[in-house]
């Protein structure tokens, strides 16, 4: 009887160890899958940070259809993963709907704001950094015109168009921006060659420097604009390297420090709303070896000096998403 | 000797599509094994994801629900002669349909709703099927082409839609506002509970499994048992002789067509009433060109569209379980199915003439 008790009791903290060795945490990136040098990659920088300083594994899941959001995160929820963390707006509504049912896990979802109170919503203040490297562009360009290339045609990506738009006319108010989106499906996150093409016709029409909001779609972007020898801007992750002195510089959304974060702060993760912005550094411009000889002093001194007076709310970047209409085009 | 000598029916049927499938399922093995996981233990979870439990099961019964709507949509177009690649706008024009009945009107119960919103489906995906099939039939535009258009003019129609009309204020995702609480279609655990079958809850798969089975049963009927489905066969085996008969081409271009994208359109019910409850931008996922493998697979009959939506659902449901608890790429999956596809459809000479040689070897000493 005793001796049956203790092997079911052991059993039992064998169950549980297990358990808990179960509470690690997750990613799902979304359908522009993990490696597209922008926005998902980053996302597994930071998981990837945070595996190498911790010594702890995570799991990880890329979406192939809308039908997995859902399964994917009631199946990982129902393993024991804890936070789960997940990329992209379009999980939102599902999030929502699945948070309810599993009180004791934590969620947190970047680009999107899910009120739940088991759920952090990041999001990230895209028009201040597009703003940034939308002065870069201006004063970099030689021809007063300037591209800009949107991945798919949403909301999201016209706030970053809107707040490029803005820095460039902060800096010379008669330029000429042309905007391109890709395409109206999610297909256009992964499309180089059409980014390509885009990149070459907004050079046909004057553009020299071509800023491309485009996940995977920006490496076609930015191997036209190299090749066509014109100047063009990253976006999410540092791009920079990808061309050394073809790339002005990288618009960083640091999606790495959210998941992070969230990853850090394990099932322990503050939930709320946590904006990433410019005085927080989520978002800014990117500076290293790779295009240092692209970016004059005075250029980075204008640059510095716009983000000073954007943290102390001086100069105003109109928010796209604030009322769906931008001011400058 | 140099003839080829047909297939008695059941190996045609059987054997020659399963010997296809091992062979696409070994080259499947060594790939993951290259990959440096272990095949086996990838196949039974595959097996166990998708097989091994109601909810496994729920799932792949979802996603072949969606294959045979797409899968029979193809095979009554083949039938005519017709190749319709149009089944992905015409099951996003479907699913329009069913996001208008039940977002415009309120309804008192499921059940109407869901009659409404199948009806709906079917004519907005013959309505979307329409205009090729007249441009084929009155103008000689080829239909693959023109129904390949169709589908990039359904997927810019619905964006737009979505991201300017139907979208709630405020809201990013281009996708339709929730239906109201009480149109979700009953799961099929709902459904089996009274039966005394326990079946999990969670899964998406939902009582348009049955309108799919149903209509499994009326194509077979429509194809085999009546004077339009004779005139189609005809029509697809010989145009000119069907002409000769009396048949007139233009109207059984345009009834094959219609009745194909109605087909392809009821596959939204599945998903968009029976699982997102609400329109997403890519709620077709792909299963329009799936259909078309699927018609392949299953010869164009009923019961082979239904056995290899099955399949594809197994391969759907068991794929999502490799991408979950192992470290195969999602890329890798998409080859697996891609060789399935391969083998059982563009390959099938493959195997196929072996087969037909080694059965004349056995059977020569009888046969003539």
């Amino acid at each position: 009887m005793t001796f049956m008790h203790k092997l079911a009791s052991t059993a039992a903290a064998l169950a549980l160890t297990a358990g808990a060795a179960l509470a690690e945490p997750a990613l799902i990136f979304d359908l522009g899958g993990k490696f597209d040098k922008s926005f998902n990659e980053a996302a597994y920088e930071g998981a990837k940070r945070w595996a190498g300083e911790t010594g702890g594994s995570y799991k990880e899941i890329e979406m192939q259809s809308e039908a997995q959001r859902e399964q994917a995160l009631r199946r990982l929820a129902e393993s024991g993963a804890n936070p789960v963390v997940m990329t992209g707006f379009a999980f939102g509504d599902v999030l929502n709907q699945v948070a309810p049912d599993f009180p004791g896990t934590k969620f947190a979802i970047i680009d999107m704001v899910v009120d739940q109170p088991n759920v952090r919503s990041v999001v990230f203040t895209e028009h201040e950094g597009s703003y940034l490297v939308g002065m870069m562009a201006a004063k970099a360009s030689k021809t007063g015109t300037v591209g800009f290339i949107g991945g798919m045609d949403i909301p999201l990506i016209r706030r970053f168009g809107c707040g490029y738009a803005q820095g460039v006319k902060a800096v010379n108010p008669n330029a000429v921006i042309i905007q391109n989106m890709t395409g109206t499906t999610p297909a256009a996150w992964n499309d180089p060659v059409k980014g390509a093409e885009l990149a070459r016709s907004q050079k046909a029409q004057g553009a020299d420097v071509i800023y491309a909001a485009a996940g995977g779609t920006g490496i076609g972007v930015l191997q036209a604009a190299a090749d066509e020898g014109i100047l063009s801007v990253g976006v999410d992750s540092n791009q920079n390297y990808m061309h050394p002195g073809k790339v002005l510089t990288s618009m960083l959304k640091r999606v790495d420090n959210a998941v992070y974060e969230a990853f850090k702060m394990g099932t322990d993760l503050q939930t709320g709303v946590q904006v990433m912005n410019l005085a927080s550094g989520g978002v800014g411009y990117a500076m290293d070896d790779n295009n240092a000889s692209l970016v004059s002093a005075d250029m980075q001194a204008a640059v510095d000096a716009a983000a000073a007076e954007i943290i102390a709310g001086t100069r105003a970047v109109h928010d796209y998403m604030s009322d769906n209409s931008c001011p400058v085009n | 000797m140099s003839a080829r000598r047909p297939l008695p029916p059941l190996l045609d049927a059987l054997v020659v599509p399963l010997a296809s499938l091992v062979i696409a399922f070994a080259i499947s093995g060594l790939v993951i094994l290259a990959i440096g996981e272990d095949p086996v233990a990838a196949m039974k979870l595959m097996v166990e994801g998708a097989l091994g439990s109601t909810y496994g099961w729920g799932y792949t019964l979802y996603y072949a629900t969606n294959f045979m709507f797409t899968g029979l949509a193809v095979a009554v177009a083949f039938h005519a002669g017709l190749f319709n690649i149009g089944g992905e706008g015409q099951a996003t024009l479907g699913g329009l349909g069913v996001a208008l009945v039940c977002l415009m009107l309120p309804w008192p119960h499921w059940s109407v709703a869901f009659l409404a919103a199948t009806v709906s489906a079917a004519a907005f995906g013959a309505a979307w099927a329409a205009l090729p099939a007249w441009l084929q039939a009155r103008r000689g535009s080829h239909i693959v082409i023109t129904t390949i258009m169709f589908n990039f003019i359904a997927a810019s129609l619905l964006n737009y839609l979505l991201s300017n009309v139907l979208r709630p204020a405020g809201s990013m995702d281009p996708a339709s506002a929730r239906f109201a609480e009480g149109l979700q279609l009953p799961r099929l655990g709902a459904v089996l509970e009274p039966l005394g079958i326990a079946f999990s809850d969670r899964t998406p798969a939902n009582v348009t499994l049955f309108v799919a089975i149903l209509a499994g049963v009326a194509v077979w009927a429509l194809i085999w048992r009546t004077r339009i489905g004779y005139q189609i066969r005809a029509f697809g085996k010989s145009e000119r002789a069907a002409v000769y008969a009396g048949i007139s081409p233009v109207r059984v271009t345009i009834i094959a067509m219609l009745i194909s994208g109605a087909l392809a359109g009821m596959m939204a019910v599945n998903t968009v009433m029976g699982e997102a409850q609400r329109l997403l931008l890519n709620s077709v996922e792909g299963a329009g060109f799936i259909g078309i493998a699927v018609a392949l697979m299953g010869r164009s009959h009923p019961a082979g569209v239904a056995l290899a939506a099955l399949l594809f659902g197994f391969l759907y449901q068991g794929g999502a379980e490799l991408a979950l608890w192992t470290k195969i790429p999602r890329e890798l999956i998409t080859v697996i199915q891609a060789l399935v596809i391969l083998f059982t459809g563009a390959l099938d000479n493959m195997v196929r003439m072996p087969a037909e040689w080694l059965w004349a070897r056995i059977s020569g000493g009888r046969g003539r």
